[in-house]
């Protein structure tokens, strides 16, 4: 029988120590839970758990300091890279990451990315767009696409009356100061670790002091699209990948 | 080695920061405070001491980057005016909430809005009774000197980490702008220490420190209310500052703080000559506000004049101290019109003796 | 022949999203006819054919399995 193989010696897969064990708050198949996780695997790989801190958004991962087991601080709304820049000026030598959704990194907090990363800052920012404010019920988001409904956008974002969605992380390419810029997904395995190869490069950039890593994971917001998790990866490939075509934007030269 | 110099109010302020042992300022240009990151820039502290100076892009940046250095255990500052304070507001609650210490200085402008750049007391509520969302308090100290500006830096910090709680010196243009004698403090050594509440990297065994100002349980949120609350009855009792200044024979009160307070002693001294006795009443802490020699001058005087150089703030501490038991009234000049001496003993008179 | 595996899941914090079972690619996962205590369905293993290559442990976002696979 197959349990037989449940020993110590032939264990491929487990949770890593650096995810806490709490449950975590997110919906059933939202993105968030596995893109924490690619994150703490790259932090237990490179031994770096006892010189990372983290910072946290407001949006759905305000909570995210429950379940990385490093040191962690809530930023206010949009702030967190300002905050970062904070810690990291303080302890060059520490890893410093934030973990930002689409609201708070590309519409309250967009002057605040935009500096860090045009100062070059030495942090990682790890930046969720699911294309809606899920925290606060489905409202439209600065990357909402355009005709996609929301809660503040119910017959479809107009972008003639409601604005365009906002491709920062392009912008955020085009800035001296920004070392690595791309965009993944975690919604499949082959992406999950692909997107989990990118974040390893971007905290081995940090140890070389290169300048701000920016790594973008489109992802799912099941609840807020109203849809099953499985058809919400679908939706996400059909609709978001087009928009927003996964890859490398910034390479080191 | 203490050392006696002549400095603006601002560049003094900056070289007590660097003196202090600060780990990290973080500012933004505004009149009438770019002295202080100029000052700093040119320098050069990194090389001195290793203390970190950034502009950043905002004021609300700024504010944050001291939430996050302030939340890695270091002595960290930002100073701006009026405008800018309000702007740092959203931080100030944030770091209330997170239980951080930092200096944020404000040399005050007059307002509302874009107002004015010439001196201004019309700060006084925003800084005493709060300023951002929440119940929550800043310590306020507002020097009347270039000496006290310097002075306060250093206390600030030692009060800002005692109680894990904002300091903010409370000055303004006149302040932040003359130039006069100050002396130096020695420099310190900047800190290097874990403190148990910072983040500085998970200690193996232990739990990870998280800094956050968000208790989504309301028997959470209320219990860091009451821990706060506590706090601030402890400030109460232990931090608070005045200067009284020929009160013991004193009929009446003058009551005025930081450089407002300069002015009217002058019209102290013009009030003494004529035959009035009349005494100075200065806070100098004005959270937590010097409540007790209200009550104890109160009944001994017939009136109580507060000089500001705002439409009256203060003077509803001063009627909150005295509770009634003698009149309280006051004069103030605003926008940026800094009142004459003269102008105050006549107030005096017509409101306080005569009225 | 492929290696055998073995995928052990945490059923209780299973929160029935089924993202696992799009990833399996031996179909190996099914969803329960019973709920955990948070009322879910939660995945459950049909057959032996797991190879171990982990891929549902790697999608899942709540990390509910371990996975092993014979040397």
């Amino acid at each position: 029988m197959s349990e037989n193989l449940i020993k110590p010696e032939n264990l491929v897969y487990k949770k890593t120590n650096v995810l806490t064990d709490k449950v975590m708050h997110y919906c059933p198949g939202c993105g968030h839970g596995t893109a924490h996780r690619m994150l703490a695997e790259v932090i237990d790989e490179l031994g770096i758990q006892e010189q990372t801190i983290g910072v946290a958004p407001v949006g759905c991962s305000v909570l995210a300091y429950y379940y990385f087991d490093v040191d962690m601080q809530e930023a206010a709304h949009g702030r967190a890279t300002a905050v970062a820049t904070g810690i990291k000026r303080v302890f060059p030598e520490k890893y410093v990451f934030t973990y930002q959704g689409d609201g708070d990194l590309a519409a309250i907090g967009t002057a605040e990315t935009i500096h860090a990363c045009n100062r070059g800052e030495n942090i990682l920012i790890v930046f969720i767009n699911n294309g809606i404010y899920g925290m606060t019920g489905g409202q439209m988001a600065p990357t909402t696409l355009p005709g996609m409904k929301s809660s503040t956008s119910p017959r479809g974002r107009d972008v003639a009356t409601m604005g365009n969605p906002l491709k920062i992380t392009e912008i955020i390419a085009t800035l001296p100061g920004s070392y690595y810029v791309t965009r993944q997904s975690v919604h499949t395995p082959g992406n999950a670790r692909k997107a989990k190869r990118a974040l390893k490069k971007a905290m081995e950039y940090q140890k070389e002091n290169k300048g701000t890593c920016l790594v973008e994971i489109v992802s799912n917001c099941p609840s807020g699209w109203k849809m099953t998790p499985v058809e919400s990866n679908k939706w996400m490939e059909e609709n978001m990948f087009p928009f927003y075509p996964l890859g490398d934007i910034k390479v080191p030269q | 080695m203490k050392e006696l110099r002549l400095m603006k109010g601002n560049e003094a302020l900056a070289e007590a920061a660097i003196r202090a042992g600060t780990d990290a300022y973080f500012g933004y240009p505004i009149t009438p405070q770019s002295e202080i990151i100029e000052y700093l820039m040119h320098e050069n502290p990194y090389e001195r001491t290793g203390m970190v100076v950034l502009q950043a892009e905002s004021e609300v940046a700024a504010i944050n980057m001291v939430y996050g250095a302030a939340a890695c255990g270091k002595r960290t500052m930002t100073s701006s005016s009026s405008p800018g304070i309000s702007l740092k507001q959203e931080g100030l609650s944030y770091i209330a909430g997170a239980e951080l210490p930092c200096i944020v200085v404000n040399i005050v402008r007059g307002g509302p809005g874009l107002g004015t750049i010439q001196p201004s007391q019309s700060d006084y509520f925003q800084a005493v009774k709060g300023g951002g969302h929440g119940d929550y308090k800043l310590i306020v100290l507002a020097p009347a000197t270039v000496q006290e500006t310097v002075d306060f830096v250093k206390l600030g910090y030692e009060l800002a980490f005692k109680y894990r709680n904002t300091v903010m010196i409370l000055s303004d243009g006149i302040i932040g702008q003359m130039m006069e004698k100050v002396e130096l403090f020695e420099q310190m050594p900047r800190e290097n220490k874990d403190y148990e509440w910072a983040t500085v990297g998970k200690k193996p065994g232990k739990d990870s420190v998280i800094v956050t100002s968000l208790y989504l349980k309301s028997e959470d949120q209320e219990k860091l209310n009451f821990r706060l609350q506590a706090k601030y009855r402890e400030i109460e009792k232990a931090e608070v500052r005045f200067e009284t200044i020929m009160t013991e024979d004193a009929e009446y009160l003058f009551t005025a703080f930081g450089s407002c307070a300069r002015i009217t002693r002058k019209a102290m001294e013009m009030a003494r000559a004529k035959g009035i006795k009349v005494g100075l009443v200065r806070p100098i802490s004005l959270y937590p506000f010097p409540v007790k020699i209200f009550e104890e001058l109160a009944p001994k005087v017939k009136g109580i004049l507060t000089v500001e150089m705002n439409a009256g703030q203060m003077v509803e501490d001063v009627r909150l101290a005295v509770n009634g038991k003698t009149k309280v009234e006051h004069y103030g000049r605003f926008g940026g019109i800094i009142p004459s001496p003269e102008e105050i003993l006549n107030a005096l008179e017509q409101k306080i003796i005569g009225g | 022949m492929a290696k055998r595996g073995v995928v052990v899941i945490d059923i209780e914090k299973c929160k029935g999203c089924e993202v696992c079972l799009a990833a399996c690619p031996n179909q190996v996962l099914a969803m329960s006819q019973e709920v955990n205590t948070k009322g879910y369905h939660y995945s459950v293993k049909i057959n032996s054919n797991c190879v171990g290559c982990a891929s549902c442990a790697v999608v899942c976002p709540d990390a509910v399995i371990t996975v092993y696979r014979e040397k």
